[in-house]
């Protein structure tokens, strides 16, 4: 294996571990904004406390992703910067709302909570969208580059498609069946259980939904995508283990066994993402730069490794410590 | 307005704007693990009381911080696509490792502020200091980065490109050591003066109460140890921007002919048309002794460089300024507030000294703004001194100036809503919990 490839697959890694960890305090919020009826305030309780002590934590990966990809693929993150500046920067706007309305929230009179709970909620909900696009903007191959490697394009017309829309859903789709799954295993409150295990399987039956309706844009919009993961030898595997590893989450969810049914739906995620990874191998942006061809030296590649090899060494059992005190155990009641 | 200048003014605004909370960051555990050391010590529940309400107010900046530096991680490329493709592999380094800082920053601070009564309370000390050093360390990080910037090394130049790049080599440049001590101490620096201003504040409008003198007194040991030692610091970086960007320098001064025992200048107003300062008060050989610790040491004017090399000099002069008067404002406070100190204890709650106080309040973050466009502005018109321009990595997309409106609109509510709830937190939740507390 070359530097590059062991690089850009700790690039996937960590996507892996933003979706399941970041990217379900996104679908948190959705459920925030769908929090209704006489639950509503303990929904809303559950969702602030299971967050609180983690959230901030688990946004780093996606600054680790920005900051390995600036690293040692300099030339894509600046073509991806440059061709998706009006998607990243909405996102951006994203995180710094959801942030900032989720303290807010705690901190402010209660007159002004429910105003921030709908900040909070929407910027959840727009964030992940925006972060599908993004990521189905470079797997689609339209993303227009000179033969300098200068993009080329209009800005908004190149990421903006049906198959990037409706792979924005199915992140923000992904995401809130993770958080609902979560969420099952959060609260001793039989009600509340069952209240997101609801959610979890419709959740679950969106997502199945909208990835098909992501396969059939991409086919008309991005065939360049489709091709590539059909033609991949792992497609078969691919597609069997996928319905294997959902069958299961929902067989899970619908058994009440809650512990279980979180595993698998974060295996469904993993793979998913893997999968989206396989067939965009050794593209960063597809079509265009590959990891070959963006990499910086080998010795800067090299450094990245072992610097994050040896920070991994105080960043685990610190994130196991954490995780071990708040998030594997379950918030207790109001009252 | 131009591109380039939307692209500058919104970085500097997401720099400036950010700053504040970093600050906040670094600064702030230290006075509440002192708090909640004095209460493991003493047992008295004031200090308790203390940490937790400094706890608090820290929670909403930590996390408008967190966020407003993602912006800032994102906007290097959206911004400056053309300098993060040549400097991101040279200067990698210190961000990856700012990352892990900031990672247990994070992790620590979640056991911190919710973990009171979840872990144990030494558990709960030690998170605490560490996120006192991974907050400081990611700041030195990141001001590692910069300094390259300043003085770049650790790499040639090949087709315009860095080769036979050497991470630690660039990472530990000759700017580094001078420029994060004296941004470390600033931060510090910087919040005790403000909180110590807050607490004056409470202390004078609602009358003498152990809470808020504890948090004054706490406040003041870090305050005065750090506005004594920053001058120190603050002329040996002064002395490294002699030696590496001379240019920089003469902008800070003002200062346009070459010449031997060049005089330091006070004040005054650089006329860039003209190619002279006037208004100044001047004190003859300072200026060389100062740089270059040699009364007789050639300062090289502005005049000696080509005029597209020159960064603009009267916002540069103007901010150095500020700065100074500022550094100096603090350490002769701090000076008088030690005397007081060590003559009778009571005259730090006297009405003139809380007055004082909350004079300095501002000082330390107004003079961090100064530094940073000091900084900033004195490199121009390099973004990688000496090798890449600003103009040459900007972004090429059209239309930068909405994307400046979007986050200027962005960054006022979010200021607002944070100096709202911050003053409510003070001014509202601690007069009822201090009674209590005495």
């Amino acid at each position: 294996m070359t530097w590059e490839v062991l690089i850009g697959g700790m690039l996937v890694v960590f996507l892996v571990v933003y979706a399941l960890t970041g990217g379900a305090d996104f679908g948190a919020g959705v459920w925030d904004l769908f929090a209704r009826g006489p639950l509503a305030e303990k929904q809303r309780h559950l969702i602030s406390k299971a967050m609180g002590p983690i959230w901030e934590a688990n946004h780093v990966w996606l600054i680790a992703i920005i900051v390995v990809l600036f690293i040692n693929f300099p030339k894509a993150f600046a073509q991806l910067a440059t061709a998706l500046h009006i998607p990243l920067t909405m996102m951006l706007v994203g995180i710094v709302m959801r942030g900032s309305a989720f303290v807010f929230r705690d901190y402010d009179q209660a007159a002004a909570r429910l105003t921030w709970s709908r900040f909070f909620s929407v910027s959840s909900i727009a964030t992940p969208v925006m972060l599908g696009i993004c990521l189905a903007a470079i797997s689609s191959g339209t993303l227009p580059f000179d033969a300098a490697g200068e993009f080329s394009g209009s800005y908004l017309s190149d990421w903006c498609s049906w198959f990037t829309v409706a792979f924005g859903l199915l992140t923000l789709a992904v995401f809130a069946f993770l958080a609902a799954t979560y969420l099952t295993t959060r609260t001793p409150d039989r009600e509340l259980q069952e209240c997101f295990r609801r959610r979890a399987l419709s959740a679950a039956l969106v997502t199945a939904v909208l990835a098909w309706v992501a396969h059939f844009a991409a086919a008309a919009e991005a065939p360049g995508f489709i091709q590539r993961f059909a033609n991949h030898r792992a497609w078969l595997p691919f597609q069997i283990g996928m319905a294997l590893i959902g069958i299961a989450a929902f067989g899970l969810l619908v058994t009440r066994r809650y512990r279980l049914a979180q595993l698998a739906a974060g295996a469904q995620a993993s793979w998913m993402i893997l999968g989206w990874a396989l067939a965009q191998f050794p593209y960063l942006i597809a079509g265009q730069t590959s990891v070959y061809d963006a990499a910086a030296p080998q010795n800067v590649l090299q450094t990245t490794f072992w610097v994050f090899v040896v920070g991994s060494c105080l960043l685990v059992p610190s994130m196991a410590y954490l995780y071990r005190v708040f998030a594997f155990n379950q918030v207790p009641d109001r009252s | 307005m131009s591109d380039l200048l939307a692209a500058r003014c919104q970085m500097a605004m997401s720099l400036a704007f950010h700053i504040n909370f970093a600050i906040v960051g670094i600064g702030m555990p230290l006075l509440m693990i002192i708090a909640e050391w004095r209460w493991l010590k003493t047992r008295d529940p004031v200090y308790l009381e203390l940490a937790r309400r400094w706890a608090k107010g820290t929670a909403i900046m930590f996390a408008v911080g967190a966020v407003s530096g993602t912006v800032l991680s994102f906007e290097l490329g959206l911004l400056w696509p053309r300098f993060m493709a040549f400097a991101g592999p040279v200067i990698g380094l210190p961000f990856a490792m700012e990352g892990f800082a900031f990672f247990l920053e994070a992790i620590f601070l979640g056991i911190y502020l919710y973990g009171w009564d979840r872990v144990p309370e030494k558990v709960h000390w030690f998170a605490g200091f560490m996120v006192m050093i991974c907050g400081t360390l990611s700041g030195v990080f990141v001001v590692t980065a910069n300094a390259w910037m300043n003085a770049p090394t650790g790499f040639d130049l090949v087709d315009g490109l860095p080769a036979n790049i050497q991470p630690w080599t660039a990472m530990w440049g000759p700017a580094a050591p001078t420029q994060t001590a004296h941004m470390t101490v600033a931060a510090f620096q910087a919040l005790a003066f403000a909180v110590a201003a807050i607490h004056a504040w409470v202390l004078l409008k609602r009358g003498s109460n152990p809470f808020h003198r504890k948090a004054l007194s706490i406040a003041l040991v870090v305050a005065c140890v750090t506005g004594l030692v920053q001058p120190i610091v603050g002329d040996l970086s002064a002395k490294m921007v002699a030696e590496m960007q001379p240019v920089k320098l003469a902008a800070m001064e003002g200062h346009w002919h070459t010449e031997k025992g060049a005089a330091l200048r006070i004040g005054g107003w650089p006329d860039e048309t003209a190619e002279e300062t006037r208004y100044s008060l001047d004190i003859p050989y300072l200026l060389s002794i100062l740089a270059f610790a040699d009364p007789q040491a050639e300062v090289k004017g502005l005049k000696d460089f080509p005029v597209e090399d020159r960064p603009p000099v009267a916002v540069t002069h103007i901010a150095f300024q500020v700065m100074i008067g500022l550094g100096t404002l603090m350490a002769l406070t701090a000076v008088i507030v030690l005397l007081a100190w060590w003559k009778k204890p009571e005259y730090l709650t006297h009405p003139r000294m809380l007055k004082l106080l909350i004079i300095n309040g501002p000082a330390g973050v107004l003079a961090v703004q100064a530094g940073w466009i000091v900084t900033e502005v004195g490199r121009q018109p390099w973004v990688v001194h000496g090798y890449l321009r600003t103009a040459d990595a900007v972004t090429p997309m059209p239309g930068v100036q909405y994307s400046l409106m979007l986050f200027t609109a962005l960054y006022f509510l979010l200021g607002w809503v944070v100096v709202a709830l911050l003053k409510r937190q003070v001014f509202q939740t601690l007069p009822a919990k201090d009674t209590e507390a005495s």
